[in-house]
């Protein structure tokens, strides 16, 4: 598999098909380890690195050969990757922005489902990943804990009894893990309440990012919620914690598209139209505004006031819409003007659907 | 329609709730964008930096003496001093954690509220961490040896990892 074959397909989390997809977007769990006889990744010489490297590929390998883990895997050398290819595997959520920007040895291992991924001489040595579709954070812990004892039979992890799994920065040791869940929230947006939402989330310990992790913004109304704490508390009460706040996100979420849904369908259903319309019509579109739109417009799914897209549609067009997915797709390097034309034409041609359907369902002067 | 805040057109049309009851907005998109986006302070992420923020905030009750001093010291194994983790935020090495428990507890405590660990625990523990951070601290004493073309030292060096090398390995196949 090359990354070329990848960019037209899209990964198993995007599939919206996981218990509370119109909102969940997906469950990602990652865990954070180091081996022990190596200095952590910022202190490591490139032969430590080169070596870190060799052990876990290899160690990869042996789970591929005993058929514990799909055979069908990728390895990247990030470091060999040209910028735009570094930045497709960012967009994809394969790897994050810090390993894609950082420098000597590194690379990532992940399979054709991109349902995980393991990013090598990240921050930490080790960066074990599993993404899910929906709410599906037990499923997802599962996953994760299994690979994380398969590379760890043959490998000795840095860890103390006292403070668990050490790992280069002190905001993850212990657990060294991180849960978190993307969800999409337009109206709570709308309505401005998105702020309390903040508020009460870090009253409780929990972060809110955006799409793409650590000091991303909020494009898209799409939001990650996860955990800060990784000592003092066992993996599933961290993960429990995550959990538990997830249906009443949702919860005020559906309220608040209710409230709109009744007080104001009018401007509701006219924003959803413009956002459709300007997307199926554009001729130059940014990546910001693309966003923007496409948020709308999946609300307007969800609320049935779009009748003849789905879902899934909708969030590959959230992804392919990015800056290095466009190149991929289109097949060359283009400038940020350029890019902009470029997006427009794709999505034209993806939303290029009869326009009988729009008024079909949901159209209130028809209810 | 003109915008509300500005006299662009408004082609952004906005149900606020103000106590519970929705207020219609019509704003231009620049208006727009900023009546939408989250506070800075709200959408900053604030975990990468917490490190470091903290590490460098670690001093306040100390003295510049006493500063001073905890700033030297430095990790026998990786090298790194105090002053260079509070500085980036990241440690060099596992044994770091046991070498600077004592300047590393308060901060443990400011991020996590807790300094114990009651999760996962491996299944394969390791065969004496002593082992496994004698490496690190070889590896970089016999590159050093090498940088200062002090090459019997580093061959020897090199034997003493070998040795060790061999040794866990044996360990790892039984």
């Amino acid at each position: 598999m090359n990354l070329d074959e990848l960019a037209g397909a899209c990964g198993e989390w995007l599939r919206g098909s996981g218990p509370e997809s119109d909102i969940v977007i997906s469950s990602r769990i990652r865990l954070a380890r180091n081996l022990a006889e190596f200095p952590f990744v910022s202190r490591a010489t490139d032969s430590d690195r080169a070596e870190i490297e060799r052990i876990l590929h290899g160690r990869i390998d042996s789970l591929i050969k005993d058929g514990k883990i799909p055979a069908d895997l990728c390895y990247v050398d990030v470091r060999e990757l040209a910028e735009v290819d570094r930045q497709f595997l960012v967009e994809r959520q394969l790897i994050s922005r810090e390993h894609a920007e950082g420098e000597g040895a590194r690379s990532v291992v992940f399979d054709h489902a991109e349902r995980f991924s393991v990013m090598i001489n990240e921050e930490d040595h080790l960066r074990i990943q599993v993404m899910q579709s929906g709410l599906d954070l037990d499923s997802a812990w599962k996953q994760v804990d299994t690979l994380d004892d398969l590379i760890e039979e043959k490998v000795t992890y840095a860890f103390n009894e006292r403070i668990g799994y050490l790992t280069a920065c002190p905001t993850n040791v212990g657990t060294g893990v991180r849960v978190s869940v993307m969800l999409h929230l337009p109206t709570l947006v709308i309505t401005r309440q998105i702020e309390k939402v903040f508020k009460s989330l870090h009253k409780i310990n929990l972060a809110v990012r955006g799409l793409y992790g650590e000091g991303s913004q909020a494009m898209g109304d799409f939001y990650q919620i996860s955990n800060q704490v990784t000592l003092g508390l066992t993996e599933e009460e961290l993960s429990k914690k995550v959990a538990d706040v997830v249906p009443v996100l949702i919860d005020y979420e559906r309220q608040a598209r209710e409230f709109l849904v009744r007080e104001s369908q009018e401007t509701l259903h006219d924003r959803v139209s413009r956002a459709y319309g300007i997307l199926r019509t554009a001729q130059t579109i940014s990546s910001e505004e693309t966003m923007h739109l496409l948020s709308s417009v999946r609300m307007g799914v969800n609320l049935g006031l779009i009748g003849n897209l789905e879902i899934p549609t909708i969030n590959k067009l959230f992804i392919h819409t990015q800056p290095a997915h466009l190149q991929k797709l289109s097949g060359f390097e283009l400038e940020s003007s350029d890019r902009n034309i470029e997006r427009a034409s794709y999505l034209r041609k993806q939303l290029d659907i009869p326009a009988q359907g729009d008024q079909e369902k949901g159209d209130p002067s028809q209810n | 329609m003109k915008c509300q805040k500005c006299d662009r057109p408004a082609s952004f049309h906005i149900t606020d709730l103000v106590e519970g009851k929705p207020k219609e907005l019509h704003l231009c998109e620049e208006c727009a964008q900023a009546f939408l986006a989250p506070s800075e302070e709200d959408a900053a992420d604030v975990m990468p930096a917490m490190a470091g923020l903290l590490a460098q905030h670690l001093a306040v009750g100390e003295t510049a003496d006493q500063l001073a001093r905890l700033d030297q010291r430095v990790c026998p194994v990786c090298g790194i001093s105090f002053l260079e983790f509070r500085k980036q935020g990241r440690l060099g090495c596992p044994h770091d954690y046991v070498f600077f428990a004592e300047e590393l507890e308060p901060l443990l405590m400011n991020i996590h509220d807790q300094t114990h660990h009651i999760g996962k625990v491996p299944k394969r523990q390791s065969h004496g961490a002593d082992q496994q951070t004698q490496l690190i601290r070889l590896r970089r004493e016999m590159k050093e040896a090498v940088a200062h073309e002090r090459y019997e030292l580093a061959s020897e060096l090199r034997d003493k990892i070998r040795e060790i090398e061999a040794k866990s390995r044996t360990a790892e196949t039984e």
